[in-house]
């Protein structure tokens, strides 16, 4: 038989870490963190949740324990998205990461603080900021560029014109670096998104607060709903699913566990799906942005037509 | 009911007996005028040196009129070589000391700025580059501005990622670039000029053309806008004596001039010797050439479009057809039914195809080259539509009976005047329409693949449009072969006119 | 009339003239980037209500639906003065004959669908008594569609003469034929239909029958008039067009009117050559009709649905 006990809370502090409110201050409203499918903002499906921490043992929030469902309606998702987004001017999609940074760089404040409440220091919380909307700013440059890197045309020797371009690979999974709340996020999503792919994120299980702010950035910044999808939950409840299931094209590992990364390379086998591995890398660092990141998720197409030889002289290319 | 209902008014018959479609009567379209009161035009124009707007040392201004009207918007400084130098100065003082040191993704970010700035204004210079040249608000609503906008966001992405534009080398800046612009394309040339020398690390001086300053100078007021540092971006106007005492600056490390050729000769002449890296982007004669299994409808659509949009003020333009002689007479026929539909007026009203002629001087060369082109024996037709009685203003024009010798086929008009000639086979049309000093552009319309490649392989042109013709992007390459001109703008190329490499 | 050979030609289908969509599709656009204002604006919009087909072909048509949609065709909105009524009713051949006892004497055409419309899987036989009979009971026009299963398969000349013998069904009816472009899916096919109904002797080449997605459209509707045109100028012969279905803005109207306007000029800016397939447009015409008298943009509520 339960009693109607006025129920106090258990922790010395409140949740989030805020004061516990006087009797005349204002009483904040505290945010949800959901997850970001199909340019929606559901709950986990399976109606799990687990509380972040930081270092300090402090609760942060409640967040959503993503289940395989969640992926499998984030893969449905991204499907959908990824005609369209990949038919888009490469200009458009240039303009778009732009938009995300103009975003970002508005909400630079919120992220600071919740980037200090995950362990940063002020000073590595703003240069992490800073270096995540410059980088976007970088990628979104790269958006209409990195074809007249990679692509070619070819000089065959029979009569033809003859040319090989970059195209996207399709739905990528990626499962985003442990130790960064935002530019670990933004690193992965950026170049695949640049490159015409659409996305499911996993973001970093213990730093996730920074995931859904990111998310609602993006929410706001002209991108179409299913290009980018963010789940929070566990990689080891998830990577596997990540890597085996057959509508993913390609699926990336941002870690250095080594049996996740087997476990991942032979599921992966079994629709012949794209790897990537990226260990050791610092996101923080210059090497953590590239236009190889953007190839790395591109498949090479290349179109042979024939050219007729009237006129005099050589013709070809 | 008769199957052929109509009212025989004085319409003229096809060849075979049936009555020409009336355009022009019936329906008309009331004036749809674009607002102009939302735009902001000062009575007096300074000079644009080391980010401030400063006095002309002679204390001349010159005016610029409203080509449509014959009105005076605004009074513009006249520079002379005192105020060149003073520009010169600020832009080396402004690339010694900041510009060059600059981290490049900082350097992006003020270009990034630029250009969003230019889209969120983009109505207002949409109006005054109308109103200053003569061009269609249609055009430079939907062409060139956001053209303009583009080419500055595209650069701007390439200004920390040069060395992967050039394997095997770190490019560096050359420091000062003296830039001369025309009057066709105001806003977008300018674009074209100051976009990829800021990316590539290089500072500016810029001579807009002396009948069309607007856009150029609120492009300054934007540029002081977005905090670009003072001097990194200079505009000084006047005529052509300021651009030859930009030339001939010893300061200046590169020249880049759009014009005409024969303007360009006297740059080239003038630099040798100097060690001034130059580009030129000078004029052409283009031939776009309609096969017979060409979609003929939409290539005649092709055509209008090469010739008589922007008034035909276009290095690239397709001044010179080529039909195969089998569809001649269907192709003919469908270009002066089009030609009637389109509309010659005021260009700030939105239904205007084709605007005002920039200047006097420019309606006086068009008019003569037309008289020349009657005198040589070809035939000429015009629309029958009207045109305004102030302004200036000419209809579209098209001869035929044109021969290769014929000064109409051979000499830059740059006016809405069509040359048309016959040919037979392929290798009869690739060598006439070779055969020219100017190597800038050329069109070809069939349905044929392996033919569109064959002819694309052949011509002499540094831009070949296949079953469409003036099309621009920011990452397409433009330039030209021969006497119109050497160095592209545009694309990944158009980085090497402004690297040491 | 003007003297135009007699003798009959009838060109191989197989090669009809090539269409390029990207060309097409930039023509088309700028047609839409007209700006039609103030007299000629409200001049189109009457003529644009004087060419609509008021229709209605559902499964579920009764007479009294009939008969309510004919008493709009006549009194569209008779607090404005000086509109013209619409060109005509577009009902099944079972609803003819209600039409015509509505209309009365009222200049309104009755358009009736026939041959197993829309599919137009059916026997001839079926096909010419739906259409003998919809003519019969008192119908002006018919609106037939061609068989999209024998012209797909490439036999032309099946097409060819199921149109011609139609066409003689009809009798004094002015024939329109529905290419069901929705169905044909390049403009090369759409192109070769055209010239095949106009050959066989269709009266108006009509874009679609409503219901099928995409039915009319600009760039559509400018390769079937640049296919009037070529036939016009090779053989004297005024061919109508009529776009139908997924047009009810005015907006959208008056970019087609533009676009007839440049491509085939006056003579055919009037209701013998020209018709919209439609049944809301009439109202969004109104509306901006009496939103350009008085200044007040309107809303639907005013204005009776049927």
């Amino acid at each position: 038989m339960s009693k109607t006990v006025e129920k106090k809370s258990k922790l010395s502090i409140s949740e989030n870490g805020l004061e516990k409110p006087g009797p005349n201050k204002r009483l904040e409203v505290l945010k949800t963190y959901k997850i970001y499918i199909g340019g929606q903002f559901p709950r986990t499906e399976s109606g799990r949740y687990y509380i972040a921490t930081n270092n300090k043992g402090e609760q942060l929030a409640n967040i959503c324990l993503s289940s395989r469902k969640d992926f499998r309606d984030a893969v449905v998702a991204a499907r959908n998205a990824f005609k369209g987004w990949s038919a888009r001017a490469a200009f458009n999609r240039g303009q778009i990461l732009y938009r995300i940074a103009e975003m970002l760089e508005g909400r630079k404040a919120q992220f600071v603080e919740e980037l200090i409440k995950q362990d940063s220091s002020r000073s590595q919380a703003q240069k992490e900021i800073t270096l995540s909307i410059d980088r976007l700013v970088y990628y979104a440059g790269w958006c209409d560029k990195y074809q007249q890197i990679f692509g070619t045309v070819n000089p065959v020797a029979s009569s033809h014109f003859n040319f090989s371009v970059p195209e996207p690979t399709g739905v990528v999974a990626a499962i985003a670096s442990r130790e960064n709340s935002l530019v670990g996020l933004v690193s992965a999503i950026a170049p695949i998104i640049a490159g015409g792919n659409t996305c499911i994120l996993l973001a970093s299980e213990t730093k996730p607060l920074c995931a859904i702010g990111f998310a609602e950035v993006i929410n706001s910044s002209d991108v179409p709903g299913g290009v980018v999808n963010i789940l929070t939950g566990k990689p080891s409840e998830l990577f596997s699913q990540f890597a085996s299931h057959m509508d993913v094209n390609a699926v990336a590992y941002c870690g250095n566990d080594e049996l996740i990364q087997k476990e991942m390379q032979q599921k992966a086998a079994g629709n012949v799906k794209r790897v990537l591995i990226y260990k050791d890398v610092n996101w923080l660092s210059e090497k953590g942005q590239s236009p190889y990141y953007i190839l790395d998720l591109q498949e090479i197409k290349t179109t042979w037509h024939p050219i007729e030889n009237i006129g005099g002289g050589s013709g070809g290319y | 009911m008769p199957a052929v209902t109509k009212k025989n008014k004085k319409t003229s018959s096809n060849s075979n007996g049936v009555p020409k479609l009336k355009f022009n009567s019936g329906w008309e379209y009331a004036p749809a005028p674009e607002s102009k009161s939302h735009i902001k035009l000062k009575d007096r124009y300074d000079l644009f040196i080391n980010g401030k707007f400063v006095k002309p040392s002679s204390g001349k201004y010159f005016e610029t009129i409203n080509p449509a009207t014959e009105e005076k918007i605004a009074e513009i400084a006249e520079a002379n070589a005192a105020d060149v130098d003073k520009a010169v100065k600020a832009a080396r003082n402004a690339y010694e000391r900041v510009w060059k040191k600059m981290p490049a993704t900082e350097r992006a970010k003020y270009v990034f700025r630029i250009s969003r700035m230019i889209q969120e204004r983009a109505r207002e210079f949409a109006v005054i580059e109308s109103i200053d040249g003569g061009k269609t608000i249609r055009e430079s609503r939907d062409v060139d501005i956001p053209l303009a906008a583009n080419h500055f966001f595209y650069y701007a992405g390439w200004a920390d990622k040069l060395e992967y534009a050039f394997p095997g080398r770190v490019p560096s800046s050359l420091g000062v670039a003296g830039q001369i612009i025309p009057w066709n394309f105001p806003l977008l040339m300018a674009a074209w000029k100051i976009a990829p020398a800021l990316a590539t690390g290089n500072t500016v001086v810029l001579k807009p053309a002396e009948t069309t300053p607007l856009t150029a100078l609120k492009l300054a007021e934007i540029i002081q806008e977005s905090g670009l540092p003072e001097g990194v971006v200079n505009i000084i106007t006047g005529f052509g004596e300021t651009g030859a005492d930009i030339v001939n600056h010893p300061d200046i490390d590169k020249i880049a001039f759009t014009g005409s050729t024969e303007v360009g000769k006297i740059i080239q002449k003038a630099v040798a010797g100097s060690n001034k890296k130059i580009t030129l982007e000078l004029g052409g004669k283009a031939a776009n050439i309609i096969f017979d299994d060409a979609p003929l409808d939409q290539a005649v659509e092709g055509v209008i479009n090469g010739i008589y949009f922007n008034q035909g003020h276009v290095c690239c333009a397709g001044s010179r057809l080529f039909v195969q002689e089998s569809v001649y007479n269907i192709v003919l026929r469908k270009l002066k039914d089009r030609i009637e539909t389109l509309i010659v007026g005021d260009p700030l009203d939105k239904n205007t195809d084709i605007g005002a002629i920039n200047s006097k001087t420019q309606l006086e060369t068009i008019n003569k080259y037309i008289s020349i082109g009657k005198k040589e024996g070809a035939e000429m037709y015009q629309s029958s539509c009207p045109i305004p009685g102030k302004g200036f203003f000419c209809r579209p024009t098209l001869f035929t009976n044109v021969a290769q010798s014929n000064r109409v086929a051979q000499e830059e008009i740059f006016g809405p005047v069509l040359a048309i000639q016959t040919f037979r086979t392929d290798e009869e049309v690739i060598e006439k329409a070779n055969n020219t000093p100017y190597g800038l552009s050329a069109g070809v319309w069939t349905d044929k693949g392996s033919k569109i490649f064959n002819l694309t392989t052949k011509m002499r042109a540094g831009v070949v449009w296949a079953n469409t013709y003036n099309k621009f992007d920011p990452t397409s390459p433009f330039g030209g072969y021969k006497e119109s001109g050497f160095g592209r703008e545009g694309g990944l190329h158009g980085l090497s006119g402004y690297l040491k490499v | 009339m003007p003297a135009v050979k007699e003798r009959i030609i009838v060109p191989d289908f197989r090669s009809s003239p090539r269409v390029d969509q990207a060309g097409i599709e930039e023509r088309a656009s700028r047609f839409t980037k007209r700006s039609i204002k103030k007299e000629s604006k409200v001049e189109g919009l009457k003529l644009v209500l004087s060419m609509i087909d008021l229709t209605t072909l559902e499964g579920k048509d009764t007479p009294g639906k009939v008969k309510q949609l004919c008493y709009k065709a006549k009194h569209l909105l008779d607090t404005y003065e000086g509109l013209p009524t619409v060109a005509a009713v577009c009902v099944y051949p079972s609803m003819v004959r209600v039409a015509k006892k509505s209309l009365g004497d009222s200049d309104i055409k009755i358009a009736s669908v026939a041959t197993a419309f829309p599919s137009g899987q059916a026997a001839m036989k079926v096909k010419i008594e739906d259409t003998r009979f919809a003519v019969g009971e008192g119908a002006d026009e018919v609106d037939m569609v061609i068989s999209r299963g024998k012209f797909l398969a490439g036999e032309y000349n099946f097409v060819f003469d199921e149109i011609a013998a139609i066409k003689e069904a009809c009798g004094e009816a002015r024939l329109k034929v529905i290419l069901e472009t929705g169905e044909l899916s390049t403009f090369d096919k759409v192109r070769r239909a055209s010239d095949i109904a106009m050959h066989a002797g269709a009266d108006f080449i009509k874009t679609s029958t409503g219901k099928v997605q995409p039915a009319a459209t600009i760039p559509v509707t400018l390769v079937m008039l640049e296919a009037i045109r070529d036939y016009y100028y090779s053989t004297g012969k005024m061919i109508g067009m009529k776009p139908a279905g997924g047009i009810s803005k005015s907006k959208l109207a008056l970019h087609y009117l533009v676009m007839l306007n440049e491509v085939l000029g006056e003579d055919w800016m009037n209701n013998h050559w020209f018709r919209f397939g439609a049944s809301s447009l009439a109202n969004d015409v109104l509306m901006q009709l009496v939103k350009e008298k008085t200044g007040v943009y309107q809303s639907g509520d005013y204005f009776a649905i049927d």
